[in-house]
């Protein structure tokens, strides 16, 4: 058996590229996500019975299927119904809608963790219900999210893997590519799991960060 | 999507459920040793025992399988493509799982511990009849998640190979050049067994918390 990295080396700069595509669907994803997500959660909390059991329903189907099964389904099926998508965008859309459904179901706790109390003594003080939501339910459950929110968007980069099976110019696309071009397909594999085991370690350790920062600025201003 | 399709879709989903069954098993036994290792308090234990579980905690579980399924025949060892999800998949689940298990051995009470001593149970009594079925009772929550977890991610293996739902579909749905009905189908019943492990992991905490009382 050889090992010899040096020939992954070589083409850094076709990883780099496959690393950027990664980031940026990341972020997009975890930011379009987060986004939906919370507006998901108040339209869940604030719009009725009906709102409330259609959008739980859609929630639950998402998070109890398959990752690869949804992407599929958007990316073969799209076709027959008119949505042509380029991979790359498939994959977005398809990673943000997945987070979507997840996050939404953190901040559904989120709000389920501030004390009703709060929220009536603001409604008392005449806050109206955008400004309870901003000055009192967000900042109250800031602390109670962010580690279910870091440790999903961990989850989110390594499902991002999943892309390459759609063939998004991805990471582990490009790095799988390099591989096989360079008949060394173990050495990319495994610097490939390095890669990504460097940047979930790294994503952890600022996500204890933040919540450290967090719950210092909490206390010092109780 | 007529039913004999649908017929296909259900036999390749009892594969799902079998490795995923498989996998959870022999996962829970690694994670068994791993946590024990962890909280042996010796290095020499501990510390590959968090790299093994940090490790595969940090890796998509689609790099752990292409990493298994090539590093097996680099090293000499020519097993199936099923053999090698299944290790892919276990090994995953139990750093996970390990995880999941320490925390719930290290919140059974210290005194419990003390007392069992005090009453002449020795280690072993203690592990067995204290230690497990508390932090079993403690852990089965996440338990019941991972097995959710591990049956959606379970679909990964069809990349190697492996005839299982999401491969049948995949085949299914370019044959018949129906995706859309086809991939429909496969979330259902993805989502039927999914829901169906929900409820049972419901119904056994409460028949565990009921005998507790």
């Amino acid at each position: 058996m050889m090992f010899n990295p040096q020939v992954i080396i070589e083409k850094l700069p076709e990883l780099g590229s496959g690393l950027f595509v990664t980031l940026l669907l990341w972020i997009a994803g975890i930011a379009g996500g987060v986004v939906i997500g919370f507006l998901v959660a108040t339209a869940r909390r604030f719009g009725g019975f009906a709102t409330n059991a259609v959008l739980g329903s859609v929630v639950e189907v998402l998070r109890g299927t398959p990752f690869l099964i949804q992407i599929f389904l958007l990316y073969y099926g799209g076709p027959f119904v008119g949505l042509m998508l380029d991979p790359i965008p498939c994959g977005l859309i398809g990673l943000t809608v997945y987070s979507a459904a997840y996050y939404s179901e953190i901040f559904r706790a989120g709000f389920a963790a501030v004390p009703v109390g709060h929220v009536e003594a603001a409604g008392c003080l005449g806050m109206t219900r955008l400004q309870t939501i901003r000055r009192i339910q967000i900042p109250e459950m800031a602390l109670i999210v962010l580690p279910p929110a870091v440790n999903l968007s961990v989850i989110l980069l390594k499902e991002s893997a999943v892309l390459s099976i759609i063939t998004v110019p991805e990471l582990t696309a490009t790095v799988s590519a390099i591989g096989s071009q360079q008949y060394a397909y173990l050495e990319a594999i495994f610097i490939l799991a390095v890669v990504y085991w460097a940047l979930v370690e790294l994503t952890d350790r600022l996500g204890r960060a933040a919540e450290y920062r967090l719950s210092r600025l909490r206390f010092s201003k109780a | 999507m007529t039913f004999k399709l649908f017929t296909l879709l259900l036999q390749a989903a009892v594969s799902t459920i079998g490795i995923s069954l498989v996998s959870i098993a022999i996962g829970f036994v690694i994670a068994i040793l791993l946590s024990a290792a962890t909280l042996s308090g010796k290095t020499i234990y501990s510390a590959p025992a968090r790299l093994f579980v940090s490790f595969f905690r940090g890796v998509p579980l689609l790099v752990q399988l292409l990493l298994i399924y090539t590093l097996l025949p680099a090293i000499g060892l020519n097993v199936p493509s099923i053999v090698a999800a299944i290790i892919g998949l276990s090994l995953c689940t139990a750093a996970y799982q390990a995880e999941n298990l320490r925390g719930g051995f290290s919140s059974v009470p210290k005194g419990l511990i003390e007392a069992a001593e005090v009453t002449g149970f020795n280690p072993l009594q203690i592990f067995a009849r204290i230690q497990v079925p508390i932090a079993l009772r403690l852990t089965l929550p996440t338990l019941v998640n991972e097995s959710i977890m591990i049956l959606k991610a379970s679909s990964l293996v069809s990349v190697v190979g492996i005839i299982e739902l999401t491969k049948m579909a995949q085949d299914l749905a370019s044959s018949t050049y129906q995706p859309i009905p086809i991939f429909l189908s496969a979330g259902l019943v993805y989502f039927v067994i999914c829901s169906t492990i929900a409820l049972l992991g419901r119904y056994a905490e409460r028949s565990m918390a009921r005998t507790s009382a």
